[in-house]
């Protein structure tokens, strides 16, 4: 039920957001959801893609530096109060976040957030006991 | 092994009274020299006031600028027919200082690199890789030259072309490499990089020089080549490498005090220190035929030791050179050795060792950041810890350097590798 996403370090100067999406581009790597978190000096740039290891073996290979990480995908109705109640329950729960971004599906009028959290596992386990839907990383990585 | 038992472990009585007798004769070589003549009438002192080793204390130093005034043979106590090699510093600022060797300097040479090459254990049965530049520079021709002395079999490679050497060193089987210690982890990034592990190269030591580094830097060439890394010195301005050279216990390097007179001043005031005492090591050359310098000063900051070694030879050890008198960096009035940054990035688990320190001035204040090159170790996925790891870093060099610097890290090769020598700072402020 957990997602692969890959980080990649990118200092904060011009062009270098253009170069990840070039190369990746060049593989026929597709993004398919994307965060960035940044200071003035540097950024951690994140993706979920459709090939995370031909997508982390070619940013490697371009001289980045690049990590994998397990994420969790809920999948909430794209409507008013859907990431509130996603957010009560993990508060709760005293689960913590490390920090999380959104996207809406294009079709299914759904909204899916990325949730980053310490201890994946527990995170999953009261998400589920609570009815919410969690997408497995194929359905994230085809989208 | 000790190449030359007879010289490298003489009782200090004797290797002292060999000294004064060479001294005083080099003392009457140089006093024809101009540029000797002139500084002895000026300190009104000459080579018949030397009766005791102590006595060198009252003779004027030689400074690099010397040499500079006197471009480019000005220094030379010989004539040039019997000057048979002339070699220079790598001189990155300003003129080269030139030198100059006759037949029985390169002689000599030969057989104090062969010292060293043997303290290091290298024997006739090595086949030693040279990745120094041959040319001007003194490191490769006198590398070179103690190899062959003892009989190893030479593979005069020369500097540059990282994917060259790596083919040279798997194919011709080098068992010791000779480069630059930065030069060493560029070729094991290399190596890495192309997915091979540079320990199963048949390198077992590696003779380093050319730059300072610390004892941690050491530690990390030794573990990714899987060799012994020692450590050797000499400048040209004295006679290239082979005035000192560590023996395989590591503690300091073994000055050829038969061949140069070490001691160690108070930069500041020129004051001879006491053994033990950390200062700037200035050199005399006792025996050299051609450019023989009385009291050079070297600019490097060391510590001599004078305790016995279990090695067997006598020889006074030197500390790695902990930076120099004149590229120490004065930043908001502290002194800062680029190394004392070296060895705290070191002891950081992960840390890469490419590093940039860029010295600057906004308005009157002056700044130093640290860039250090991020890799899968020290790169957290989460900013909290990414920050975290920077504060870290910041709080641990400031309590090291007296200082604050910030630190920066940058994306992996942005710092530029350079074959040689490695550029560790940058210094802005105009001064």
């Amino acid at each position: 039920m957990k997602v692969t996403q890959i980080s990649i370090f990118i200092e904060n100067k011009s062009g270098r957001l253009a170069e990840v999406s070039r190369v990746l581009g060049e593989k026929g790597v597709n993004i398919r959801a994307l965060s960035l978190a940044d200071t003035s000096d540097f950024g951690i740039l994140r993706l979920i893609v459709d090939n995370t290891d031909l997508a982390k073996a070619t940013l490697k290979e371009c001289g980045f530096t690049v990590s994998k990480t397990e994420v969790v995908a809920v999948e909430v109705p794209d409507r008013p109060g859907g990431l509130a109640s996603i957010l009560d329950i993990l508060d709760k729960a005293s689960v913590n976040v490390e920090y999380m971004y959104a996207f809406v599906e294009r079709s299914a009028g759904n909204a899916v957030i990325i949730f980053r959290f310490d201890n994946v596992d527990d995170a999953i386990r009261i998400l589920q006991e609570k009815g919410m839907t969690i997408l497995p990383g194929e359905r994230i990585y085809g989208i | 092994m000790i190449w030359d038992p007879l010289h490298e472990c003489l009782e200090r009585p004797d290797l002292e009274r060999l000294q004064l007798e060479r001294l005083r004769n080099t003392l009457r070589r140089v006093a024809s020299v101009p540029c000797y003549r002139d500084k002895f009438a000026r300190a009104g002192i000459g080579p018949d006031d030397l009766h005791a080793l102590q006595d060198l204390a009252r003779f004027p130093f030689t400074t690099k600028e010397d040499l500079r005034l006197n471009y480019p043979y000005g220094m030379f106590a010989v004539p040039m027919k019997e000057v048979v090699r002339v070699h220079s510093s790598s001189g990155t600022t300003g003129k080269p200082t030139v030198v100059g060797y006759s037949r029985k300097d390169l002689n000599d040479w030969s057989d104090l690199v062969a010292r060293f090459m043997t303290a290091a254990g290298v024997s006739s049965e090595d086949i030693v890789h040279i990745a120094f530049g041959y040319g001007l520079f003194t490191g490769a021709f006198g590398l070179h030259y103690g190899a062959e002395r003892i009989g190893a079999a030479v593979i005069p490679m020369s500097g540059g072309n990282t994917e060259r050497q790596l083919m040279i060193l798997k194919d011709y089987g080098a068992t010791a490499l000779v480069c630059t210690p930065s030069y060493a982890l560029t070729l094991a990034d290399r190596m890495e990089k192309m997915g091979e592990d540079p320990r199963r190269l048949s390198l077992k030591v590696g003779l380093f020089g050319g730059e300072p580094w610390s004892e941690e830097l050491r530690r990390e060439i030794e573990k990714r080549l899987d060799i012994v890394a020692t450590d050797n010195y000499g400048l040209s301005e004295i006679v290239g490498p082979g005035v000192a050279g560590e023996c395989l216990n590591k503690r300091g390097m073994h000055i050829f005090e038969d061949h140069f007179l070490p001691e160690i001043i108070d930069p500041e005031t020129g004051e001879v220190l006491p053994p033990g005492q950390k200062g700037e090591l200035v050199l005399t050359n006792l025996v050299q035929e051609a450019i023989p310098l009385i009291r050079y000063r070297t600019r490097d900051i060391t510590r001599l030791h004078y305790d016995k070694c279990s090695c067997g030879r006598t020889l006074v050890r030197m500390e790695k050179t902990m930076g120099r008198s004149d590229d120490m960096l004065i930043i908001k009035g502290v002194n800062v050795f680029p190394t004392q940054i070296e060895e705290v990035l070191f002891q950081v688990e992960g840390c890469e060792p490419h590093y940039l320190l860029v010295v600057d001035r906004v308005g009157s204040m002056d700044t130093l950041e640290v860039q250090v090159e991020v890799n899968e170790n020290i790169f957290f996925d989460e900013m909290r810890k990414q920050r975290a790891f920077v504060d870290m870093l910041e709080k641990k060099l400031a309590t090291t350097i007296g200082l604050h610097a910030k630190i920066k890290l940058v994306e992996p090769s942005a710092i530029t590798r350079h074959e040689g020598k490695a550029q560790r700072v940058i210094d802005k402020r105009r001064m």
